[in-house]
């Protein structure tokens, strides 16, 4: 194993240019897919917290949505938008959108009926109690969702290089064609290491956040 | 009339012809990823449980125990099942390690929600009764626990069926062949098979685990 990733190591230094290109199409496409699936499951989410019928019956429409495997949303992606970046973009976005959404969803409807009865008639207008009050409650379970929408979005987006989306998974594939496993470890060994970051990055902010949000409550 | 052209040239409707001509190449790898799921699931299980028996019961191993489950869950499966190849070799046996691997962290973490979320003084009244130990956790923790921990199996066999469909990159088999295969050959009839299969797999899934759930629930209300 220790002479293989020092071959994989080799390879690296000997393909730096394309591998740097690889690793900055990957955070670029995840970073899009991420913040495009965060501006739309964030106010969905909120809105469906507002709206106790039509609310529920959102929920239930993407956490069903949410059952389909990644791989078969990425892969339609082929057919019906076409190969690169964009079709693998609008797939990552799509598998972006529930984490948060219902993270939002969660975080908003958990906000204790109490404390909005408090602020209401303390005079706050709906609008304000929304950012005031209930946002940076719901904060915690938001960056919760963005968490998990990003490490599926990173790791989703190794898959992109089958459709010709680019970013490290295309390491994984030419070393698959090639029957070479180091060339393989040039693109998974990078790409667990940037969700590990991203996920424990993510997961510090959480913390914080929750710990701010109890003293405030 | 003016001829009928199509707005997106590529936007193609649910060809289901490839599904419904292969019916049967499609359910033996229908088959054999519920095969998949199955061994990972039970192995998964195996390990899980006495492992979140023992983390609900010494605070201090569940942390650490837990953070591990969580950097496993983390990282990406693709990844996974590649830093698998020079210990294991392609194949289902290293898709099966991943898989039970990946299973660990939701269902450790419910069995250790489920158990030490139970009231003590259950526990204590059974201790009272004069019940041992195994007795407490066999015949009271474990089934008021029930309906948390099948939330666990639920979600935990959710993501390896998902996670499935990707170890057909490693010639594990299954539904992700079709996906694969379609990509590889660009055959939208193939990836649309393979979508429609292992969602439907997926979904019922999904309904069969959601209704045991429900059972257990209404059993411990009542009992």
């Amino acid at each position: 194993m220790l002479a293989l990733l020092l071959e994989a190591y080799e390879y690296f230094l000997a393909n730096q240019s394309r591998f740097w290109a690889a690793a900055t199409q990957h955070v670029w496409i995840s970073s899009a897919a991420l913040l495009i699936g965060t501006a739309i499951g964030l106010p969905v989410g909120i809105w469906a917290a507002r709206r106790a019928h039509a609310g529920q019956w959102a929920i239930n429409a993407f956490g069903a949505l949410r059952l389909i495997p990644s791989l078969a949303v990425l892969f339609l992606a082929q057919p019906y938008l076409g190969i690169g970046a964009l079709p693998a973009l609008v797939a990552l976005t799509l598998l972006a959108v529930p984490p948060v959404l219902i993270a939002a969803y969660a975080g908003v409807r958990n906000v204790d009926r109490g404390v909005s009865e408090a602020a209401r008639g303390m005079g706050m207008t709906a609008a304000q109690i929304l950012w005031r009050v209930e946002l940076p409650l719901a904060l915690p379970s938001i960056v919760g969702g963005v968490r998990s929408a990003a490490v599926e979005v990173i790791a989703s987006a190794t898959l992109a290089a089958f459709i010709g989306g680019g970013g490290l998974g295309i390491f994984i594939t030419r070393g698959y064609a090639l029957f070479d496993t180091r060339i393989m470890l040039v693109g998974a060994i990078p790409v667990a290491l940037l969700a590990l970051t991203v996920e424990l990055a993510l997961a510090l902010v959480q913390r914080r956040l929750s710990s701010n949000a109890g003293m405030a409550a | 009339m003016l001829p009928r052209r199509p707005l997106l040239p590529r936007l193609r409707g649910v060809n289901v012809r490839y599904l419904i001509d292969n019916l049967p190449y499609v359910a033996s790898l229908f088959g054999q990823h519920v095969l998949m799921v199955g061994v990972s699931l039970a192995v998964a299980l195996a390990i899980a449980l006495p492992l979140g028996v023992v983390c609900a019961r010494v605070a201090q191993l569940r942390n650490i125990v837990l953070g591990v489950l969580g950097i496993i869950y983390t990282i990406p499966s693709l990844s996974l099942f590649v830093l698998l190849i020079p210990f294991t070799g392609l194949g289902l046996r290293p898709a099966v390690i991943a898989l039970v691997a990946y299973a660990q962290l939701v269902l450790v973490r419910n069995v250790v929600v489920g158990l030490t979320g139970i009231d003590p003084a259950i526990v204590e009244a059974a201790r009272g009764m004069g019940m041992t130990g195994a007795q407490i956790l066999r015949q009271v923790e474990l089934p008021l626990a029930l309906p948390i921990m099948l939330a666990g199996v639920r979600v935990a066999t959710l993501s390896i069926i998902a996670i499935g469909t990707i170890a057909a990159f490693i010639n594990a088999g299954g539904l992700g062949l079709l996906l694969f295969d379609g990509v590889r050959s660009s055959n939208p009839e193939k990836i649309i098979a393979g979508a429609i299969a292992v969602s439907a797999l997926a979904i019922g899934a999904n309904g069969l685990f959601w209704l045991l759930e429900r059972r257990a629930a209404q059993a411990t209300h009542t009992g």
